[in-house]
């Protein structure tokens, strides 16, 4: 299987580097835009078939390593 | 004292910390590999120093967080082991749970690298017995992630408790830390965190001496 998984600031958490891209817009002359997060999104391709399995090991994954929970947020796709 | 420095991949201050610790305890350092999964017997002070391990890959501190050694150090550090990270150091031992909050990019997206003013705030731990409460010094930063955060409850859990060891004083605020942390500990005081880079002011070649009674609180710790 493949996990898709997009890490994410919670919100509240400054997010200077999007802020910097919303900059970069209006530099740009992309008028409108109100908000700019940025992220970070990870392709894992797992031995795993199970479905439930393969969520269950992305999810420790995640929170061992992938995420750091004190300031970001997950979410896990399998395909 | 016996004392150690950690060394990642990528960390490039563990020589000017091993100098600082050799200076004033007279002994040097015990130098770790990140591969090592035991620390050698009586040692009283672990530190993490400052670079860049791993490249900051994924997130500063993260990967080294996860290494070996830092196993070893977590177990020890919940049985009192004293652990001073700085600056990537910081990071490392923060990515590895043992201190709360988290080091983010700085506010102004720019890396800094220059000198700042720490004002002691704690002066009841490890490093800082030898300095007077409110006492500010000067230390040099070189960081791009330094921006401390935490939630609110920790926040003022460190604020109630005394926790926050050092501050960035008359405006020198470099990355946009809340409440201008430069430095936190631990609720059990064994752990100690700080960006700035103690060890590069403690020597005549320094410029300054402003430092060097943070590690000789070392030796009355």
């Amino acid at each position: 299987m493949k996990a898709k998984i997009k890490v994410t600031l919670k919100n509240g958490v400054l997010d200077p580097q999007g802020k910097a891209i919303e900059g970069a817009l209006g530099s740009l002359g992309f008028s409108g835009v109100d908000h700019v997060r940025q992220g970070k999104y990870f392709e894992i391709d797992l031995k795993e078939t199970d479905p439930v399995r393969a969520r269950e090991q992305v999810r420790a994954m995640c929170e061992k390593l992938i995420a750091n929970t004190v300031i970001e947020n997950y979410d896990i796709e399998l395909a | 004292m016996k004392t150690a420095v950690v060394t990642f991949p990528g960390i490039n201050r563990e020589t000017d910390m091993m100098r600082a610790l050799k200076l004033v305890t007279g002994k040097a350092p015990v130098n770790l590999w990140h591969t090592e999964t035991e620390l050698p017997g009586g040692l009283d002070l672990v530190v993490v120093p400052g670079g860049f391990s791993y490249g900051d890959y994924l997130r500063c501190g993260a990967i080294a967080a996860r290494s070996p050694i830092m196993a070893a150090i977590r177990a020890k550090a919940l049985n009192g082991l004293k652990v001073l990270g700085v600056c990537n150091g910081f990071q490392i031992i923060t990515e590895a749970g043992l201190l709360p909050g988290a080091l983010v990019r700085n506010a102004s997206l720019h890396f800094v690298c220059r000198e700042v003013k720490l004002k002691v705030e704690n002066n009841r731990t490890f490093f800082t017995n030898r300095m007077k409460r409110g006492q500010i010094v000067s230390c040099p930063v070189a960081h791009g992630e330094g921006n401390y955060i935490c939630d609110a409850d920790t926040l003022k859990a460190l604020e109630a408790e005394g926790r926050v060891v050092f501050r960035y004083a008359q405006g020198t605020n470099p990355n946009g830390a809340m409440n201008d942390i430069a430095g936190i500990v631990n609720g059990a005081g064994n752990v100690i965190g700080m960006m700035p880079h103690p060890e590069n002011m403690i020597e005549p070649l320094h410029g300054k001496l402003d430092c060097l009674p943070l590690f000789e609180s070392l030796l009355a710790a």
